[in-house]
C-alpha cells in the first residue's frame, strides 16, 4: 500500500493497522526518513518537497509491487510526504511485514533505496545562504544498483 | 503535447506546465528539447546541461531518444531526490 500525503503520519497507528489481524505476520520491520538542521555543513531552516502527481503514486505502486515479488511480504507499506516541513519532521515511512525477519529487513531496506532515486521528488532547502535544490547523490544511485545484482 | 517543468527546470524556463505545439519534424524528446531551446534564454539555460535532466513521458522516466506525439504528456526535471 503507497500514500502520498501532505500531513504527518503516525508510526504506531500506522503498524498497528500494518498488521491487523493477520497471525502470520512474525515481524514488522520500518524506517522513517525526517528532516535534518545541517547540510553540507550549513544549517537548514526547512525543507520543502515537490513531485509529481500521478507519477509518484505510480511510481511508488511499482516500487511496492517489486518488493512484494523479491520477498515473501505480508503487508508493506510506503507513506511519502511533501509540502514545507522543518527540522525533526517526519517525511517518509517504509514498513514490511513478514513471517520471519529476513525478508522484512532486507525488504524495507530495497523499498527506501529503490525510492529515492524512482520516485519522483525534488527537496529544497532553506539554507542561511539562501534556498537551493539538493543535487542527486552518487550513492544513493549506488544504493539503487546494488538491487540489481541480486538472485531476484 | 502537455509540458511539465519540475524544481529548477520551473524556476529557469519560469512556467510549471504548458500545452505547445511543436513543428512535425519533432518526434522524440531529443528534437523536443532542441525546439524548447529556441524559445528563449530562460529554456536554453534549463537546457543546458542535459546531463542534469531527466524526462518522463506519460508518467514514465524515458531516455532522450523515446518518441512522442502530440498527445503525450513529457515532464523536464532533474534527478529525483526523494526519501
Amino acid at each position: 500500500m503507497i500514500r502520498v500525503q501532505k500531513e504527518d503520519f503516525d508510526l504506531a497507528t500506522e503498524l498497528s493497522a500494518l498488521s491487523a489481524g493477520n497471525h502470520n505476520i512474525g515481524g514488522i520491520t520500518s524506517f522513517v526518513g525526517q528532516v535534518r538542521d545541517m547540510a553540507d555543513g550549513e544549517h537548514v531552516g526547512a525543507m520543502t518537497l515537490e513531485h509529481y502527481p500521478g507519477m509518484t503514486e505510480k511510481m511508488l505502486e511499482q516500487i511496492d509491487a517489486e518488493a512484494n515479488k523479491r520477498w515473501p511480504l505480508e503487508a508493506s507499506l510506503i507513506i511519502h510526504r511533501y509540502g514545507r516541513m522543518e527540522p525533526g519532521e517526519q517525511i517518509v515511512l517504509v514498513a514490511c511485514a513478514s513471517p520471519h525477519r529476513e525478508a522484512a529487513f532486507e525488504a524495507c531496506h530495497f523499498l527506501i533505496d529503490w525510492l529515492k532515486t524512482k520516485a519522483p521528488f525534488w527537496k529544497l532547502e532553506e539554507k542561511d545562504s539562501g534556498a537551493a535544490w539538493v543535487d542527486a547523490r552518487e550513492s544513493d544511485a549506488d544504493a539503487t544498483a546494488k538491487w540489481d545484482k541480486g538472485d531476484a | 503535447m502537455k509540458i511539465l517543468y519540475f524544481a529548477w527546470m520551473r524556476g529557469k524556463t519560469g512556467i510549471g506546465e504548458e500545452d505547445v505545439s511543436p513543428p512535425e519534424t519533432v518526434t522524440d524528446v531529443a528534437g523536443l528539447v532542441a525546439w524548447l531551446k529556441t524559445r528563449g534564454p530562460g529554456f536554453e539555460d534549463a537546457f543546458s546541461d542535459m546531463k542534469v535532466v531527466r524526462a518522463a513521458v506519460n508518467q514514465e522516466f524515458v531516455e532522450l531518444d523515446a518518441t512522442i506525439g502530440p498527445n503525450d504528456e513529457v515532464a523536464f526535471f532533474p534527478p529525483v531526490t526523494g526519501g
